[in-house]
């Protein structure tokens, strides 16, 4: 977790609110890299099956479809997941061991 | 988080809000992984978009692995009453 720091002037709301706003942008940075590691992984195992001597146009066309085909799974599967806990959640009254 | 920029409430508020950010991350990680295992499983080649197939089985491999995950367990808890 960052320093405080000295954030200078400024009511104690106005510094809550950047440390809560730091603490967001971190977590999503954090996010982002997590999915665009995922997407370069998945890609390139599916796409550069006998890595040559540089990437040619039919790798990249299929590395560009692969990166939208992959959010639109992450997407499917953040549905799913949520919808999941949500109804688990519902019926057990609480935790629902997920 | 004792710190003497905030108050006792202003801490209390971050710590609130630091617990539901952690447990939203802790379910994003969640997504990362079902996503990685159900890609392999579904989306064998790539296409111009996800067929509905495709779609069934993405949604239907993070509900079987969670069903696995509830089925393990209360089969280890059987194990261990019968003991």
């Amino acid at each position: 977790m960052s320093d405080f720091g000295n954030y200078g002037g400024g009511s104690m709301e106005a510094k809550k609110q950047q440390v809560m706003d730091q603490v967001r942008s971190e977590l999503a940075l954090a996010n982002a890299q997590e999915l665009i590691n995922k997407i370069n992984e998945k890609c390139f195992a599916k796409c550069v099956p006998k890595p040559g001597s540089k990437l040619d146009s039919s790798e990249q066309a299929c590395i560009s479809k692969c990166m939208d085909r992959y959010m639109e799974a992450w997407n499917i599967v953040s549905r799913t997941y949520i919808n999941r806990v949500q109804r688990e959640s519902q019926n057990m009254g609480g935790a629902g061991g997920l | 988080m004792s710190n003497p920029n905030f108050d006792e409430a202003a801490q209390r508020e971050l710590s609130k809000f630091l617990e539901a950010e952690q447990a939203k991350a802790r379910l994003q990680q969640s997504i990362h992984t079902f996503c990685d295992l159900a890609f392999d499983k579904c989306v064998t080649k790539i296409g111009n978009k996800l067929d509905r197939s495709e779609e069934a089985c993405l949604a239907n491999t993070v509900d079987r692995f969670l069903d696995t995950s509830l089925f393990i367990v209360r089969r280890l808890e059987e194990t261990k009453g019968s003991m």
